[in-house]
């Protein structure tokens, strides 16, 4: 196998971006899974591909459109489903079959070639450029330091929203703390997995963390592993067979889930109370 | 009698069209155990939420501790309240274990930016002994029982070292015993701590001997208080839930088996 290619500039771009990406996806996903509003960050994620389509169509930066765009879904589906307005499936239908159908739209009504529009579609990690990093660095940056400052408040607002409301922490600022911390995380990874795609590089690492440990730390940690592993795999199979990075980097992360649902000790819940399988991490 | 630590005057609340509490009034002296019954949707847990500042007066006002309640100053002053709500739908595979969920009590008074040191550490396993759950202590909180669940919220309010402290419905789809064992640990709590007790339930059965006083509740409206052998009579059970008083001496005869 010829390696050479891992000297050339673009691909440590791509090696950086994979790292960067991995560990912002993988920390926004533990919220995602614990959370459980996997529906939210699907909206959100299609309508940052929407908004970024606009931007192109336009002629504003298409991260500016994806961003707000994806806030904007954010901010329409977070208070529906937090007032129990509509059953998040019902939101998750509307919204996010609005948002494919605008990003079609905006496709359509852009004249010219659709490479970029395509290239946002499922992504293109090689072409990544040192703004992309530069983007990617600041809101992986961002992420770590919000969990590591706000952990305890994060560990009881995942925990149980009404009761860290009730010991008087505030619940409800996280929560919208960590959409737009989502949003940030979606925009800047658009680029590189695409935007059809980019909701499984969140779900998958911390779907499978979340099999195989009963600690909240090691979840955050397991994930963001899980996804800077599927990155550079991801990466090195899309050099080496010529397919789409965005896509060998989602196959990537869903082998990995499916592997640690099958070995996922939690399976054996029944178990527990007589021979302990895993001891819970604690301080 | 001991100085007031809730006084709640004329306080409306409503959800959308319904009107949850209409005009309640009503005073909680320091070291009080108070069981508030009525029916379903009479506006007992509204009437806690309003204590604690998560729910929103419409008209009225709520002095606690000191303080009239304003939109802003809610989160300061619930980190002074225990807070213990009915059992809840825990993830068996959440990743949190008892300890945790027990120091979560201690989060609110540590503030933003501040870790859990040594001192904070000593008091979560004293609570958690307190509760007799030290042998469950290391593990994941969805594995316990709603019974057991119950009692590491009981040691997680105690964690915050309360001013007071309001039960929602706590022995709601406990069995009889785990139902019991948390009535008793509740009364044991505020015989040895004097501290401020709130129950909440719509089951005259689950309401705690430790009781200085009931307040019955209906329609959004308290509809009398006063010690429990005097309040709870059939006359009054009967106008409550809107029932015959022969029908209520009837349940209320055959319905006690244990």
């Amino acid at each position: 196998m010829d390696l050479s290619i891992f000297g050339y500039q673009f691909m440590q771009n791509a090696i950086l971006s994979a790292f960067l990406g991995g560990i912002a996806c993988g920390a926004i996903g533990v919220f995602v899974v614990l959370m459980h509003m996997p529906f939210i960050g699907v909206c959100m994620s299609h309508a940052a591909f929407a908004g970024a389509l606009l931007g192109l169509w336009l002629g504003f930066n298409p991260l500016v459109g994806a961003f707000a765009l994806s806030l904007i879904a954010a901010a329409i589906v977070g208070p529906l489903a937090d007032r129990g307005e509509l059953s998040p499936e019902t939101s998750v239908g509307v919204i996010f079959s609005l948002m494919l159908g605008l990003a079609f739209l905006f496709m359509g009504l852009m004249p010219g070639t659709k490479s970029g529009a395509l290239e946002l579609l499922w992504g293109s990690i090689l072409t990544n450029t040192r703004g992309d990093i530069i983007l990617l660095g600041i809101v992986t940056i961002a992420v770590v330091s919000v969990v590591f400052l706000f952990y305890k408040e994060i560990k009881a607002t995942i925990f149980h929203r009404d009761m860290a409301l009730s010991v008087g922490i505030p619940a409800t600022l996280m929560v919208y703390g960590i959409l737009f911390l989502t949003g940030a995380t979606i925009t800047a990874s658009l680029r590189s997995i695409g935007g059809l795609l980019i909701f499984s590089l969140i779900l998958n690492p911390a779907a499978a963390a979340y099999q195989l440990t009963y600690s909240m730390k090691r979840m955050f940690l397991l994930s963001a592993g899980f996804g800077v592993f599927s990155g550079w795999m991801g990466l090195l199979m899309s050099y080496l067979f010529n397919v789409p990075s965005g896509a060998t980097i989602v196959v990537t992360s869903s082998l990995i889930f499916m592997l640690a649902a099958i070995f996922s000790p939690k399976r054996k819940v029944k178990g527990w109370k007589t021979k302990p399988v895993l001891e819970a991490g604690g301080e | 009698m001991n100085s007031t630590v809730i006084n709640i005057e004329k306080a409306v609340v409503s959800y959308r069209e319904d009107v949850a509490l209409r005009g309640v009034s009503l005073e909680v002296h320091s070291g009080e155990f108070v069981g508030i019954i009525g029916p379903n949707g009479a506006g007992k847990t509204t009437l806690l939420t309003i204590v604690n500042g998560l729910g929103k007066l419409l008209s009225g006002r709520v002095w606690v501790l000191g303080n009239y309640l304003t939109g802003g100053n809610g989160y300061s002053l619930r980190k002074k309240v225990g807070y213990v709500a009915q059992v809840q739908n825990i993830d068996p595979r959440m990743p949190i274990n008892v300890r945790e969920v027990v120091m979560i009590g201690r989060y609110g008074l540590l503030g933003l930016l501040r870790r859990p040191g040594k001192h904070d550490w000593k008091i979560v396993d004293e609570m958690v002994e307190l509760v007799g759950m030290s042998h469950l202590a290391r593990r994941p909180i969805g594995h316990l029982s709603g019974g057991e669940q119950q009692r590491v919220a009981i040691a997680r309010c105690l964690a915050q070292e309360p001013e007071f402290f309001l039960l929602d419905e706590p022995t709601a789809s406990l069995d009889w015993k785990a139902q019991t064992d948390i009535l008793e640990l509740v009364k044991q709590i505020h015989g040895s701590r004097q501290l401020t007790t709130l129950f909440v339930t719509h089951d005259l059965s689950c309401l705690p001997v430790a009781c200085n006083r009931v307040v019955l509740m209906k329609e959004g409206l308290i509809w009398g208080q006063g010690s429990p052998g005097k309040l709870l009579t059939d006359d009054n059970l009967s106008q409550l839930y809107d029932m015959s008083i022969l029908e209520v001496k009837k349940r209320r005869g055959e319905n006690i088996l244990v």
